[in-house]
């Protein structure tokens, strides 16, 4: 383990390269959401103005990241831009709907940041492509499959009552996926039919999906690779402890 | 006589209507539970039937029964640790599963894996295709009462499951990508065994054709049984050899992002007009063989030179998101991956194919028979894992 940063020394350059390109333009999208036309790729903007030509100010911020337009809409326009994009851009296929808690995962108790395989995440809160505004997003990706369009619409939910409108009424495969995104982030689908459990038993209390919802098992073992020794019947701390050392 | 005549009509009269009664009290729906515990489903998928005697009046999937919460462990796990959970997805072709994760993850890094490992990748992504198809030919045929194919497809696939062993050492998980290309270069032999096995997926399915398609009671029990439009099935989300059965001519190996090196491959689309059971079949069938012409295609193109590119040896992913979708021999699977400058990622959202694929049967299953529910849940070809992840 000690010799490991000697090993990555000459590597060092490849490990900072990709992170050059990216870091200025994350910071400079994220503050300012008046100038999204240089960020999207020239075979992105005839679907970004044919969105644009029905939702106009709706329309927050938009981006293409890594090859995908990334649209982010006001929270009332939701369910006119899964309109807009059906019937504009013949996206009849729904790839997904989810949703992102953007909160910094509380670390779990005895979580050591300096164990070797142990991920720490920033402390801050910060948010991916076409930026964010609070805690919670709801995402989804509608696809053509005339063609190659393909669009991420993204909108911001309150947080303290997160409630969107659903989708259900303009593809019937939105059900289960409101269904999985309302049992594990909480985010109400306004005018869905039936929102109940998907995966978890019906009497479930909480919303797993959260990042302040705690995974059991790492509270208990703060990673998973951690050596475990259990004591023997009978015997002492003392050789457990050698064991583990 | 006509006293007697009489009252043999009112006797005969409140029977009848005694009996029309009755007929009515029996006219019930009845609900039935199939599942979780049952051949069709794969795993321990359950579905809730309202019948009107033998028809299906209405269907609620129940699902969960295998669920992991994937999408919450990978946050407390670090990228390489990640693969080996996304192998447990799609358990029949768990090699496919790693790819567009690690794809993802090498795309926000900036670094491609070299021609080598793209080259290997599709060779494993296909021969993971080939062996889930297989299990599919001999299960479609034990779901409508044929239980000769089953064997000949556990005996088949397991050509295919020797070669994957044989690259990567492990029949089932593979756990083989690395972020930056694979872990080993191909052992010596491969390629000539590999080519010697396709030759014997070309038999095999051959021998399946011919058992399935060469019965007429297949035809009957499939044709016609289960149609999905295709327009209906696009707002599902049903994707891969189901909406291909569909007619749309949609294969993201062609049509979508270009990934591995399917852009240097040709090769044919197979669709068909029909939507119904049988289409899913043949549209599999034809896919296998289309798998086994890449395979072979591919091994006679293998570049040379190294499997692995330069990468840190602690992986951290700059901050950045990105969604990486593939073609599954299941259908469409996608990783939404967000990293914020870790080494394990902040959110991954898995779009699975099954999910979606699952998500029609209420559409699909209202108005069929019992029997004919059980090869629509066989021929739309789902794998547990893949709905519940």
């Amino acid at each position: 383990m000690s010799d490991q940063p000697s090993d990555d020394a000459p590597q060092d350059p490849a490990e900072d390269a990709p992170e050059a390109p990216d870091a200025p333009e994350e910071t400079a999208a994220a503050p300012e959401p008046a100038e999204p036309a240089p960020a999207v790729l020239p075979e992105h903007e005839g679907w970004l103005a044919a969105l644009a030509a029905d939702l106009g100010d709706d329309i927050v911020e938009a981006v293409s990241n890594h090859g995908d337009l990334v649209v982010r809409v006001k929270r009332e326009a939701w369910h006119r831009a899964a309109e807009v994009a059906r019937t504009r851009l013949g996206c009849e296929y729904l790839s997904f709907i989810s949703a992102i808690d953007w909160l910094p995962r509380p670390d779990p108790p005895n979580w050591d940041p300096d164990a070797p395989s142990a991920p720490v995440q920033p402390k801050e809160m910060t948010f991916g492509a076409a930026g964010g505004e609070g805690r919670f997003q709801v995402f989804a990706c509608v696809e053509s499959t005339d063609d190659v369009t393909q669009v991420i619409l993204k909108t911001d939910v309150n947080e303290q009552n997160p409630s969107v409108a659903s989708w259900t009424d303009v593809f019937p495969g939105a059900d289960w996926h409101e269904r999985e995104c309302w049992e594990m982030y909480g985010i109400e689908f306004e005018g869905h039919p039936h929102l109940r459990h998907l995966y978890l038993p019906a009497e479930f209390e909480g919303n797993p999906g959260r990042k302040d919802f705690p995974l059991l098992s790492r509270e208990t073992k703060p990673w998973p690779g951690l050596v475990d020794v259990e004591l023997m019947p009978g015997s002492d701390e003392e050789p457990a402890e050698e064991a583990s050392a | 006589m006509s006293m007697t005549e009489e009252r043999q009509r009112a006797y005969i009269g409140k029977h009848l209507a005694e009996a029309q009664i009755n007929v009515e009290l029996h006219h019930e729906d009845m609900v039935l539970n199939i599942g979780p515990q049952h051949p069709a489903t794969h795993g321990t998928l359950r579905v809730v039937v309202k019948l009107d005697g033998e028809r299906v009046v209405a269907a609620d999937p129940v699902i969960g029964y295998m669920h992991r919460g994937y999408e919450k462990i990978v946050e407390y796990r670090s990228y390489p640790q990640v693969t080996t959970l996304i192998n447990r997805i799609d358990w029949l072709s768990s090699f496919a599963n790693e790819v567009p994760f690690i794809h993802a993850a090498e795309q926000i890094m900036g670094i491609e894996a070299p021609p080598r490992a793209q080259y290997i990748r599709t060779v494993l992504t296909e021969l993971s295709r080939i062996a889930t198809f297989i299990v599919f030919l001999g299960d479609m045929g034990a779901q409508v009462g044929a239980v000769t194919p089953v064997f000949y497809a556990f005996r088949d696939r397991e050509h295919v499951l020797n070669l994957i062993e044989a690259a990567t050492g492990g029949r089932f998980h593979p756990n083989f990508n690395r972020i930056g290309g694979l872990k080993d270069d191909l052992p010596s032999g491969w390629i000539t065994e590999t080519r010697r096995v396709m030759g014997k997926v070309f038999e095999s399915c051959d021998t399946f054709e011919n058992l399935l398609q060469g019965n007429e009671i297949f035809h009957v029990r499939t044709k016609g049984i289960g149609i999905i439009p295709a327009d209906i099935g696009k707002g599902y989300g049903v994707s891969g050899s189901n909406l291909r059965a569909s007619g749309v001519d949609w294969d993201l190996r062609r049509d979508g992002a270009p990934y591995l090196a399917y852009p240097e491959v040709d090769f044919k689309v197979w669709t068909h007009p029909g939507g119904d059971s049988f289409s899913r079949y043949w549209v599999r069938l034809q896919e296998t063989r289309e798998a086994a012409r890449i395979v072979l295609d591919l091994l006679d193109r293998l570049p040379a030179g190294p499997v692995m590119a330069k990468v840190p040896r602690i992986i951290k992913v700059p901050a950045g998101e990105s969604w990486v979708r593939v073609e599954n021999p299941l259908g469409e699977m996608g990783y939404y991956v967000i990293s914020k400058g870790a080494t394990g990622p902040f959110r991954v959202k898995i779009r699975s194919a099954s999910f979606s694929n699952v998500s029609i049967l209420p559409w699909v299953l209202k108005g069929v028979y019992v029997p004919d529910l059980i090869t629509i849940l066989a021929s739309l070809y789902f794998i547990l894992g893949d709905i519940d992840r």
